[in-house]
This record gives C-alpha cells, sequence and structure tokens, in this order.
C-alpha cells in the first residue's frame, strides 16, 4: 500500500505529486496518456521531451493506465487500473488526490455530428500533440479564452483560420476591470495571441456563432450568425462560408465522475458537477483531496497551486512534514479563484443558443437522440426528474456515458420544464468510469477491507432477480 | 399546486404513497373501481426501486406457494394491461435457466415439476436445444428449463402509463411531495395526510413507498419490519445479437449457502433493444449505502463469463444499483394494518415488485371495496407471525 | 516513406504511420476522416474531441474493439478496420 494516490498527471497531479514526494510521501502518480502532462502540457507525442516535474525517486509513474473505479475504505482507497490492452491492476494507497482535470463544452448545432467538426480541445490535441493539420480551411467557435491559443496554433501550423466566433463580447470584462488589472500575466498571454492572430489576417469576431454546419460526408461549409446579447441568433447578417474543420468550445466540463462516485460533495450550483474542497484541498470524503479543474473550471496556474496545496495537506495528514510556503498558495489560490469567477461570468452560456437547434439536430451523439425526443419526453410524457428522462430518450446512455451530451441535455430539459431540475448528477455518475471488459473486472481480487453485514437472510432459496 | 388545495377542502377517499410500479397499479385499480385517488412521491416518478428494475415479470424464480399465486394472477393482468396501455411494451421473452452441475441440473428438474402442478409451463429442454436456443451458451449444460411465461417491461415508462390512466379516471398525481406526517382520529383510523403542500383528507392511506415504507407506518405510529436490500447490475457496450432471451444459472435453486457479510448474488444475463446485456445479480444488506463495491461487480462479471464464455472480452460501459424493499420471510406485505384502520400496506416484494405489481393492485383493490380478494390474503397479512420486527 | 514511418492498413488500403503518432491523427493525415457509420441511422462519425471522451473515433485495430483511436497509438503493420454495426454492435 503505497502513500498517496494521484489521479492525472497534469500541472494539479504534478503539482500534488512533487510536493507530497518531496515531503517523503511515496507517490503512485497514475495517469491515462502515454506521457504525462494532461491536456495543458501537451508534448508533440512522436517526440515527446519529458517532463521534470514528474520524476522522483519517492513517485512511481503508471502512465497509459485509465482508473475504471476508486472504493474508499476505513484504511485507505482501493484504485482499479486497466491499461489500453486491458491489463488489469489494484493499488491500494493511505490517500487519494483526484486531478482528473476536465473537457471541451460544446453546444449542438445542426450538422455538428459530421466528420471535420472537432472540438476546440481536439483541434489543438492533433495539431500541438500530433502535428497534424484537421482541416486547410478552419472555423474556430464557442467562447472562452481557449480560442485564441487554438486558432494561433492552427495559424501557426499553416491552416487559414477564416475566423476565430465569440459569442460572448470583450465588452463584459468591464466589470471585472479591478481582477483582470491584478493579472497582468494573462493580458500578456492575450496579447502574444492576437498579435499571432492579426500577423495571420484571422479576424476575431465577437458576437457571433457557427449556427449549423453541412456536407454530405465531411462538413464542407459553415454558417455563422450574429447573436444578441442572449445568445439568440439574429435574421440578419448570416453567413455561410466553405471550411472542411470546425472547433467548438464554450469552456470546459470537469471530470468529476471518481469523485462522485467517492460520495464527494459537489459545489452547489455548478453548472456542471465539480468537487467541493476546503482551503487544503480536502474532499468531503477523509483521505481524499481534489485539485485543478474538477474543484472548477479555472485554468493552469489554479490547477498547480491547488496541486500544491493538495500535496501539502496530504502529505501533513498523513504525518509528514508538509513544505513551507502554504500560506503563500492559499493566498494565490484566492487570487486565482477570483480570476477564474471573472472568466465564468464573462464567458457564460447564455440560454438564446437553444433558438439555434432544430428538432432533428443531434443532442446525444452516442445514442442517436434529437432534440425533439427531449422535448417529447417533457411534453407528452410529463417526465420531470433528469434521471427519467436520460432512461427514456437513452441520453447518456451510450459509450460515452453522458459526457458531451450531459450538460447540454440538461440545459434543455431545464429550458422545457421551465425550472431546474433537482438530480443534477443524473448524467454525470460513473461508477464504472472507462469501458472495462468483463475478463478484466472478473480478475479484480476480493476486497478484505470491505465493510461486512453480520449473518445471512435466512434459509429460502433466494429469487433471480 | 391548485390541485391540492382542492383536495384540503374535499379530502379523497385514498391516498396512495408512493409512484412507483406498486403505487401506480394500485392507483389506477382504485380509480377504475370509482375511488378518488391521490398519489404522492417524495421524488419523481419511479425514482425508488422502480427505477432500478430490470422490468422483469417472472413465474421461472418463484417456487409453488402463495408469491406463485400472486405473480400467476399478476402476469396475466400484465398481460391485459399490455393490451389496453398505449405507450409501454410487454416483451414476452421467455426465459432460461440453466444448470451447470447435476446437482443443480437435479433440483431444477425438481422444483419444475412442482412448478408445473402448479400451473406453470415449465418446459424441460435438452443440452442440445438449450444451446440452439442460446448459441453462446456454455458447452457445460447439465439441464435446462424454458418458462416461456417470463415477460420484461420499461418499469418506469408502465408506471407512468398506469398513472396516466389513473389521472384519465381523475385520480391527483403529486411528485416531489413527501408525506411529513400522518392523522389518525379518536378510533385510531386514518383520517389524513400532511405535506409541505397542505393537508389532504383521506380515509385509506396506501403505504406503496417501497424502501421507504418503514418510515411511512412509523408515521402512523406502527413499526413494520420492511429494509433495504441492495443489488448491482452490469450493462455492457451495445453489441451484436448474443444473447436471445433472458438466461439465469439455476446454481441458486441448489445453493443456499451465504457468501460473506449476508451477500448473495444469482446469475443473469439478457440482451436489450439498444443492444447492450444487462448482467446481474447481487443482494446484500447495506442500508441504503448508494456505493459500489467492485469485488461484488467482480462476482457478477465471473458468473456471467461461465454461463457465456464469449462475454468475457466485452466491456461493461455501465453499473447501476437498486435497494429492495424486503420483509424478513420474504413475502410481500399487503393489507390492512390492524393496529391503524384504514392504513393499507402494500409493499415489500423485494426484487419481484415490477412482475407482482398489478397482482397486488387488484388484492388492494378488493380488500378495499370488500369484495372477494382474487388470491387468498392471509399469507401477506401485515400480522402475520413470521413477519417480526428485524 | 522517410526512414522512421511505416505502413499500416485501414479497411484493407495501405496508410503511413509515423512513431508515436495514433491511429486517428495517421488517418486523418491521409485525408481519412470517417471512420464508421452509426448504428441508427447509419451516419458518418470520426475524430471529434481528440481526447478519449466522446468514444466517437471507435475502429478495430488487430481484431481488438471497440479501440479509440484518437488515443491508440499505430504501429507497423497495424490492420485497423471500420466497425460494422449490424457485426460491432456500434
Amino acid at each position: 500500500m503505497t502513500d498517496v494516490a494521484v489521479i492525472g498527471a497534469g500541472p494539479a497531479g504534478l503539482a500534488a505529486a512533487r510536493t507530497a514526494a518531496h515531503a517523503g510521501c511515496r507517490v503512485a502518480l497514475v495517469d491515462a496518456g502515454a506521457h504525462p502532462g494532461g491536456q495543458y502540457l501537451r508534448r508533440l507525442a512522436t517526440a515527446p521531451t519529458p517532463l521534470p516535474d514528474a520524476v522522483h525517486p519517492l513517485i512511481d509513474n503508471f502512465q497509459g493506465a485509465s482508473v475504471w473505479a476508486v472504493e474508499a475504505r476505513p484504511g485507505g482507497v482501493r484504485i482499479h487500473l486497466r491499461s489500453a490492452a486491458g491489463e488489469g491492476r489494484t493499488l491500494r494507497a493511505r490517500a487519494l488526490v483526484l486531478a482528473t482535470g476536465a473537457y471541451d463544452r460544446t453546444l449542438p448545432f445542426p450538422g455538428w455530428d459530421l466528420p471535420g467538426v472537432f472540438t476546440a480541445g481536439g483541434l489543438q490535441a492533433l495539431v500541438k500533440g500530433q502535428g497534424v493539420l484537421p482541416g486547410r480551411r478552419v472555423v474556430v467557435a464557442g467562447s472562452g479564452p481557449f480560442l485564441l491559443p487554438v486558432a494561433a496554433a492552427l495559424a501557426t501550423a499553416g491552416a487559414r483560420v477564416v475566423a476565430v466566433c465569440d459569442a460572448s463580447h470583450p465588452a463584459r470584462w468591464a466589470r471585472h476591470l479591478a481582477t483582470v488589472s491584478r493579472h497582468a500575466g494573462k493580458l500578456a498571454e492575450l496579447g502574444h495571441y492576437l498579435r499571432v492572430l492579426r500577423r495571420h489576417r484571422v479576424p476575431i469576431r465577437f458576437r457571433h456563432a457557427v449556427v449549423r454546419a453541412d456536407g454530405d460526408q465531411a462538413v464542407g461549409s459553415v454558417t455563422i450568425a450574429r447573436l444578441a446579447g442572449d445568445w439568440t441568433p439574429l435574421p440578419t447578417g448570416r453567413q455561410t462560408v466553405a471550411v472542411d474543420a470546425v472547433g467548438v468550445g464554450f469552456g470546459f466540463v470537469p471530470s468529476a465522475e471518481l469523485a462522485l462516485a467517492l460520495g464527494c460533495d459537489l459545489v452547489p450550483g455548478a453548472a456542471a458537477p465539480a468537487v467541493h474542497t476546503d482551503t487544503g484541498m480536502r474532499t468531503s470524503v477523509a483521505g481524499v483531496y481534489a485539485a485543478g479543474e474538477i474543484t472548477g473550471v479555472g485554468g493552469a496556474a489554479l490547477a498547480d497551486v491547488e496541486g500544491r496545496l493538495a500535496g501539502a495537506s496530504v502529505a501533513a495528514d498523513l504525518g509528514f512534514t508538509p513544505p513551507a510556503g502554504t500560506a503563500r498558495d492559499r493566498r494565490r489560490r484566492a487570487r486565482a479563484l477570483r480570476f477564474a469567477a471573472a472568466l465564468d461570468e464573462v464567458y457564460a452560456i447564455q440560454p438564446g443558443w437553444q433558438q439555434w437547434l432544430t428538432g432533428e439536430t443531434l443532442v446525444c451523439r452516442c445514442e442517436e437522440v434529437p432534440v425533439s425526443a427531449i422535448h417529447h419526453a417533457v411534453d407528452d410524457l410529463a417526465i420531470t426528474d433528469l434521471r427519467s428522462i436520460k432512461l427514456t430518450v437513452r441520453a447518456g446512455m451510450g459509450m460515452c456515458q453522458g459526457r458531451v451530451c450531459g450538460p447540454t441535455t440538461r440545459a434543455i430539459a431545464e429550458a422545457r420544464l421551465g425550472h431546474p431540475v433537482t438530480d443534477v448528477t443524473a448524467l454525470s455518475t460513473r461508477p464504472i468510469a472507462v469501458p472495462v471488459s468483463l475478463r478484466t473486472l472478473a480478475d479484480v481480487p476480493p476486497d478484505d477491507t470491505a465493510p461486512t453485514r453480520p449473518g445471512g437472510c435466512g434459509t429460502r432459496p433466494e429469487p433471480a432477480t | 399546486m391548485s390541485r391540492i388545495m382542492d383536495h384540503i377542502n374535499r379530502g379523497v377517499d385514498v391516498v396512495v404513497i408512493g409512484a412507483g410500479i406498486v403505487g401506480a397499479a394500485c392507483a389506477d385499480e382504485l380509480a377504475a373501481a370509482g375511488l378518488s385517488v391521490a398519489v404522492l412521491d417524495k421524488g419523481a416518478v419511479g425514482s425508488g426501486t422502480t427505477g432500478s428494475g430490470e422490468g422483469n415479470l417472472l413465474v421461472s424464480d418463484k417456487d409453488p406457494g402463495p408469491e406463485l399465486a400472486l405473480a400467476q394472477v399478476s402476469l396475466r393482468r400484465w398481460r391485459e394491461l399490455g393490451a389496453e396501455l398505449p405507450s409501454f411494451a410487454l416483451e414476452a421473452k421467455g426465459g432460461l435457466v440453466v444448470a451447470t452441475s447435476d446437482s443443480a441440473a437435479a433440483a431444477l428438474s425438481e422444483r419444475a415439476a412442482r412448478q408445473r402442478a402448479a400451473g406453470v409451463d415449465a418446459v424441460p429442454v435438452s443440452a442440445t436445444r438449450a444451446r440452439s436456443l442460446e448459441p453462446y451458451l456454455t458447452p457445460d449444460v447439465a439441464g435446462a428449463v424454458h418458462y416461456p411465461e417470463d415477460m420484461q417491461l420499461q418499469p418506469v415508462q408502465a408506471a407512468a402509463a398506469l398513472l396516466r390512466r389513473a389521472r384519465a379516471r381523475g385520480a391527483t398525481l403529486l411528485t416531489e411531495t413527501p408525506v411529513t406526517a400522518i392523522d389518525r382520529g379518536p378510533d385510531g383510523r386514518v383520517c389524513a395526510v400532511r405535506t409541505p403542500a397542505g393537508r389532504l383528507d383521506a380515509g385509506i392511506v396506501v403505504n406503496a413507498a417501497g424502501v421507504a415504507s418503514a418510515g411511512v407506518a412509523a408515521l402512523a405510529g406502527v413499526p413494520l419490519p420492511i429494509a433495504p436490500r441492495r443489488g448491482y447490475v452490469l450493462v455492457t457496450e451495445p453489441l451484436p445479437p448474443m444473447v436471445n432471451s433472458k438466461v439465469y444459472d439455476a446454481g441458486y435453486v441448489a445453493d443456499v449457502a451465504t457468501d460473506d457479510g449476508g451477500l448473495q448474488t444469482s446469475t443473469v444475463v439478457e440482451a436489450t433493444d439498444g443492444g447492450t446485456i444487462l448482467i446481474g445479480a447481487s443482494r446484500e444488506r447495506a442500508g441504503l449505502d448508494p456505493t459500489f463495491r467492485v469485488d461484488v461487480l467482480a462476482i457478477l462479471a465471473r458468473q456471467a463469463i461461465r454461463l457465456f464464455p464469449a462475454l468475457a472480452g466485452v466491456h461493461v460501459l455501465r453499473a447501476y444499483r437498486g435497494f429492495r424493499p424486503y420483509s424478513p420471510d420474504h413475502l410481500p406485505v399487503i393489507g390492512e394494518d390492524p393496529r391503524v384502520p384504514g392504513l393499507v400496506h402494500a409493499t415489500g416484494h423485494e426484487g419481484a415488485g415490477i412482475g407482482l405489481a398489478p397482482g397486488t393492485a387488484l388484492l388492494v383493490r378488493d380488500l378495499v371495496t370488500g369484495r372477494d380478494p382474487v388470491v387468498d390474503p392471509r399469507p401477506f397479512r401485515p400480522d402475520r407471525p413470521s413477519l417480526v420486527a428485524a | 516513406m522517410s526512414d522512421s514511418e511505416f505502413g499500416f492498413t485501414f479497411d484493407g488500403e495501405p496508410v503511413t504511420g509515423r512513431p508515436g503518432a495514433t491511429v486517428g491523427a495517421a488517418l486523418l493525415a491521409a485525408g481519412i476522416r470517417t471512420l464508421r457509420a452509426t448504428r441508427r441511422h447509419g451516419r458518418p462519425r470520426g475524430l471529434f474531441c481528440g481526447i478519449g471522451v466522446c468514444f466517437d473515433c471507435l475502429v478495430s485495430v488487430n481484431g481488438e474493439t471497440p479501440v479509440r483511436a484518437c488515443l491508440t497509438p499505430v504501429a507497423p503493420g497495424d490492420t485497423v478496420t471500420s466497425r460494422r454495426p449490424e457485426v460491432d454492435g456500434r
């Protein structure tokens, strides 16, 4: 049994592992990717440079290992991994740091399921991680600061970025000038991307969105619309442009399923389930810590400081001497959280986007469920909870288990119901976090630490179900 | 909220607590009998055990006795409902019980004979025939019995369909409305229920609250030994056809030894419309602990591979869990509580609630309206000696 | 083909791969965007999220299925095939 298992080797996980190891903890650093770094610290996979933070005598690296289940036990946690090839392994640790990051939030539009339409993160992964251009004429659309680095990477790699469409508007920053002024580094970063885009003559269109993609077997054109302040598409000023790739991103969704499986409390009122922690990054479950995007999307710098705080807390809680600098890190975290809150407000998804949907627009890509199915469930079947909608229309029941369609299904259902749903985690809980073969599952060793109950239930033969 | 305001003045004949399959079936029958009914649920329709069920309607797993008698009445009524009600599908899937050892085969054969004597269609099937019905079945088949009467439906859909008809007959449905108190008159009879939305007068309260039934009984001042038994089901990725009917391992028929801490497992494998395969089933006393025990899931996986070796490479996409409301003698509790006149229990169906719901509803209707009961109600009565509070 | 490049096949057709490349990226570089047809409506799908979250990019590799093309490194001589719903389920 190791001291600390850290799941996720992105900025937060690396910081947590490094901090805990420096304090003397034995750390198992588990990551599903071929190389550490997560989405943010992406190295070119065909020529990866090593990440120094991932290497330490007290850190055991488990790359290419997907965690498919975690269990909390009085003596520690059980972590069930499998390799890409399906080989299984169960790790035991006294404490657990969850740093599983986030993935792109998308909003559907007619034709978004055509090949050639990617998430913004998908374009980034292809260009920076694989050195492959997804297309020659690209539109990048959505909202949020991530659009600019993606567009810049595409332009630099030689794609013609026809436009960047940001549904929000910079005027929304006016409310946050005080916060912005304390983050000069972010402004400098922004300036850099704007310069790259200007150099490549990439227009940035605010209050614009891709509302439709067309093509036969792959995307050949998109329709770009102007939006009102609430993102309702305006009827005039539409433009159809020829493209062979589209990137779509409206922020990020935390990958919180392991925390949900452990029963961790969530941040109340979050758009998508995020893990609640104290200022030491402890979750509500003893021995379980969370850091980075899963506590609330806030970027790499926040993830790094949260990782350090989590590593310090876990070291201290296990009886090791934590590093100095925790008070300073808490202040840094507080500042970064204020900036993250500003980002959330500026780039918040506004309700008018549902106006660009048709009844046939796919909501759940995996099960091919259209918008009309959700409307029918609410209108005609009088269904009022998200779980029943899921079970009835099958949104969220396919291979991705609600990752892509979850927040959208909820938004569409709530708009149609006219009120929020109460079971907000219905499309986010995944006790099996990634698909695992029956053979690998069957090979899990018995759990001698599982809570037991006294006695049997009599001698009567049991029913089949 | 206007409907409950109306009822505050007028009251209803019956309040049904629980909008799961049993409550829905009761509401439908009572409304059909001309009674005014209000159905209350602290959550959504089918948000309890009903929503975790696979929707099995079985005679195959029942020994001759009161539960089988109720199941036979109930399945007959399900076939009628399947024809009467739109928007839910009843699949006459049939079930195949397979024995993989000689002792299990002997026990299975003996049980099938007793079931046939009680009127169940239990057709012995050779190993060769079993494997032609299920080409991916293990070669180690020692015996098999086919039960053509077993059926399947989608439970939440069925509950919703029953409630829709009940409402068309005048019943009221209030979801997200917990019952916070049960008022009793000076003679001890129930006279009203109270909710955050107001008080509702009623002469009869049907306790169809499943896993929450003990809590409802407590509101009326009496204990009821209904406790939860947690079960898990695995769901695979969508697959080409590999399993044709519902297939059960007969191991449980002979093996009554318990695993650690009251864990018991049986093997059930069936395919769904969407192409996924469901693998169950476990039962253990774990209170209402919603977490998953991976080692129990591992047992289900092992058992499924034993029955269908070709499933070894298939991926599990998700697992879900449910809590079955069980009673100490494993029979449902149906009938008026002698300690609380007007309180009629309709609960404790454990894992058989979907199948037994219409039969339960008919019995409740008969007891409430004073008709001849459709089955002998005595084995289910709340004051039977074997129903001792745990 | 340069020294480090190698060959593999997609539905029988030759494709070039490089060490460290994923199946999906190699196919995309070769102009192949459609990896499969959907089960219900037979619609074309390819890479979408690129990071293993959406499960749209499923293919079969050397008989193993389903495999996420965006995560799986391609190896020399790999036999990659498009999944057919009636055989592979999805």
